[in-house]
């Protein structure tokens, strides 16, 4: 098994296509990832505990005080100081707490507050629906077309040449630029996957239970930001309906770059349904790698984004705490090397420039730029 | 600080501000807890946390802690239990321990006697860390193991070891209220040493004339009776036991040699006992055994070694999935009791109060999960 590396068949290959690894590189490719992961989660405890903990307590202040500044709104400084402390709140809550909370990645703590299956987070999409869009879907499919939602550019962009064109497709832009303004609203009402009610292949009467979910949240999230605390600033309450709006649009565009990046830039592989079929754990490692990008960025933004920074390791382990993902990358990226796995990482901006030269390419029929090319 | 928010967050007018229904939209998702407990640890609308308020070490092997619990806590019936959480290393334990006090105890604080198993992770542990000022996690009051209303006339009381806890509560509870029936406390150890409330038992029987106290030891030749339990120990400690109510605690020979005499003499109706089982450090092989118990749907399969989330839906049960190759977490339920191996790693869990990954989890041996 360790003779892997001799075995690689010395085939130059087009270097942006990647060479396939054999079944057996496979196989000792996740025989190795698989112990890599049986020495983190042996390592998991205080560390991890007070880590979280720490953020949790980081965000809550921040988020008294960006409500308590926006209560004096009318007070330009005040209004930038709660906009700005109310927009990190939402994002360390969203990125770094909930979203890896969600994932499990605290559940070895055994405590209620930080388990999975207890935890909602400060944003319009219901947990459960979450745990199913997301956890389920996104994480188990990743990348296969016809099955992660997500790869179909949420059912309302158009990210892959899988997707037939369409000339609605001439706003593929238009669409990108409102999913990411409104995204929390996006993935609020994903699991209703809409595109299919128009193809007629779901009914109105398929959407209650998710419509149900959808409900309760919204509705608790919007009476929250939108009239409860502007109501408590009494005559400051537009400052206030503004600063939580700017804090929620800061959010949903900081939130959605990050996902843009961490699967939409150019060389990340899209798989079809018919090569992923009985794939092994191996394989589904090899997948998540290839189906997946990494940004570089400061400590600040590794956390700022929830640590999504290294989603190559968030896919490959989902459920161990985040911020670890930047050491376990090492030992990570020295194995794609050994074994010839592409490793997709680049800057934010870069990835970024990469999703949107996409997003318009992708808006004009292929025969228009596979020509150019 | 943390003084005065507890005395603010546990004034009437807070708590029906903070429990209000204008406070939980303020806070949703979270909650008012999470931001209340940044000021007071000890506040939870959910969780009943206590804070250790004396930690003595009665014996080399034994830790007593006294707790304050929060509102929260509704008391107990001498002889109940209740689940005891600590963090250790990040990851939060929970082991059983009834309280020794009277269940009248004017300050309604609670006190644990845990007796320091070697092999074990939580009392070696609270032995060494336990301190005033830690907050734990306890559950309300669990179990059957109570005198009954109206009182019997004779109650005889028998314990071994740490199994002296729930019956010291029945005994200081009884003498607390006064009551005018015989009580007869029959209890094991190993030394006059090793009994963890030696003091207080001598103080009992000099104060009250009613009570008769029988200490047999098994290691040694003093004390009112030696060696191990017998019908004649029985007789000795009370002759007419066949008509007194009788309570038992202790480890599992004890239990095991009372019940049978009991049986023998046809009054097994007239024993109750606490059974606290022992810790299950099953090792894991091949052969599937034990009985897989599904607690919320009342349903027992024999385990035939597949996973959890297989044998339940071959029960005909229906619970979530969603990958099932153990990352996405819908399958995640909280095993009550027993031990699990990963089906993918190979790795055991024998905790208790835990939540696991059906999908990848197969029990080893009895398990009970809450599913």
């Amino acid at each position: 098994m360790s003779t892997a590396t001799a075995t690689k068949p010395a085939v130059a290959a087009a270097p942006t296509s990647g060479k396939k690894l054999t079944p057996e590189q496979i196989e000792a490719f996740g025989k190795e990832l698989d112990d890599l992961r049986a020495r983190i989660v042996a390592d998991l405890g205080e560390k991890d505990a007070d880590y979280i903990r720490d953020i949790v307590a980081k965000q809550k202040k921040l988020e008294l005080t960006g409500r308590a500044l926006l209560w004096a709104g009318w007070f330009p400084p005040a209004f930038v100081g709660g906009v700005a402390a109310l927009s990190l709140s939402k994002i360390i809550d969203n990125m770094e707490i909930g979203h890896n909370i969600m994932h499990g990645q605290y559940d070895f703590m055994n405590d209620p507050a930080y388990t999975s299956k207890n935890f909602d987070w400060d944003n319009t999409i219901h947990a459960d629906s979450w745990l199913y869009t997301h956890n389920y879907i996104h994480h188990t499919f990743t990348n296969i077309y016809g099955k992660d939602h997500d790869a179909e550019g949420y059912g309302v962009m158009r990210m892959s040449e899988e997707q037939p064109w369409h000339p609605i497709w001439l706003l593929n832009p238009v669409f990108c630029g409102l999913l990411q303004t409104f995204f929390q609203w996006g993935t609020a009402i994903q699991e209703f996957e809409t595109e299919k009610v128009f193809k007629g292949e779901r009914t109105l009467a398929d959407l209650k239970p998710a419509f149900a979910r959808f409900k309760e949240k919204a509705l608790k999230q919007a009476l929250k930001d939108y009239v409860l605390f502007p109501a408590l600033s009494g005559p400051g309450a537009p400052f206030t309906f503004a600063g939580n709006a700017l804090a929620n649009l800061t959010r949903n565009l900081w939130a959605s770059s990050v996902i843009w990046c961490g699967h939409f830039p150019e060389d990340v592989e899209i798989f079809t349904v018919a090569e992923t079929e009985d794939e092994s754990h191996a394989e589904w490692y090899y997948r998540q790698i290839r189906g997946s990008a990494n940004f570089t960025g400061s400590k600040t933004v590794d956390m700022l984004s929830g640590n999504l920074s290294h989603q190559i390791e968030h896919h490959l382990f989902p459920d161990i705490p985040a911020y670890r993902y930047k050491e376990i990358s090492v030992e990570v990226k020295a194995l794609c090397e050994k074994y010839g796995v592409p490793y997709h990482q680049d800057t934010m901006v870069n990835q970024l420039l990469s999703v949107y030269k996409k997003v318009y390419k992708l808006s004009l029929p292929d025969s228009f730029w596979t020509k150019s090319k | 600080m943390s003084l005065i928010a507890q005395r603010l967050t546990s004034s009437a007018l807070a708590r029906r501000v903070l429990n209000s229904s204008f406070a939980a939209a303020l806070t949703t998702p979270h909650g008012v807890d999470r931001y209340v407990e940044m000021i007071d640890p000890l506040w939870s609308s959910t969780e009943i946390r206590a804070e250790v308020t004396e930690v003595e070490r009665k014996t080399a092997d034994s830790v007593t802690l006294t707790l304050r619990p929060n509102s929260l806590f509704n008391g107990f019936k001498a002889g109940q239990f209740v689940k005891l959480s600590v963090e250790i290393d990040g990851i939060r334990r929970t082991r059983c321990y009834s309280p020794a006090n009277s269940q009248f105890r004017r300050d309604g604080q609670i006190e644990l006697t845990i007796k320091v198993d070697p092999n074990g992770l939580v009392s070696p542990w609270l032995l060494a860390n336990a301190k005033p000022g830690m907050i734990v996690q306890v559950s309300q009051a669990q179990g059957e193991f109570f005198i009954p209303l109206p009182h019997p006339r004779s109650i005889l009381l028998i314990s071994g070891g740490s199994g002296i806890t729930p019956v010291m509560s029945m005994l200081r509870t009884l003498t607390e209220r006064a009551y005018i029936g015989k009580v007869t406390f029959l209890h094991y150890s190993f030394t006059e040493d090793d009994v963890i409330y030696r003091k207080e038992i001598a103080e009992i029987e000099e104060k009250y004339e009613g009570i008769r106290i029988i200490r047999a030891y098994t290691n040694a030749d003093n004390g009112d009776l030696q060696g191990f339990f017998s019908r004649e120990h029985l007789v000795a400690a009370d002759k007419h036991f066949a008509e007194a109510e009788t309570f038992l605690c202790g480890p599992m020979p004890l239990m095991d040699g009372v019940r049978a005499v009991f049986e023998a003499e046809g009054i097994s109706d007239r024993l109750h006992l606490e059974q606290f089982a022992a810790p299950t450090r099953t090792v894991a092989t091949d052969e599937a055994t034990g009985t897989l118990t599904f607690g919320a749907s009342e349903v027992e399969v024999e385990n035939n070694g597949q996973t959890i989330l297989e044998q339940a839906e071959a029960a005909g049960l229906t619970p979530d999935y969603g990958c099932r190759i153990g990352i996405c977490n819908t399958c995640v339920f909280k095993k009550d009791s027993g031990t699990t191996r990963n089906v993918l790693t190979g790795e055991i869990d024998s905790d208790e109060d835990v939540n696991i990954k059906t999908c990848i989890s197969a029990p080893c041996g009895d398990v009970s999960i809450a599913l």
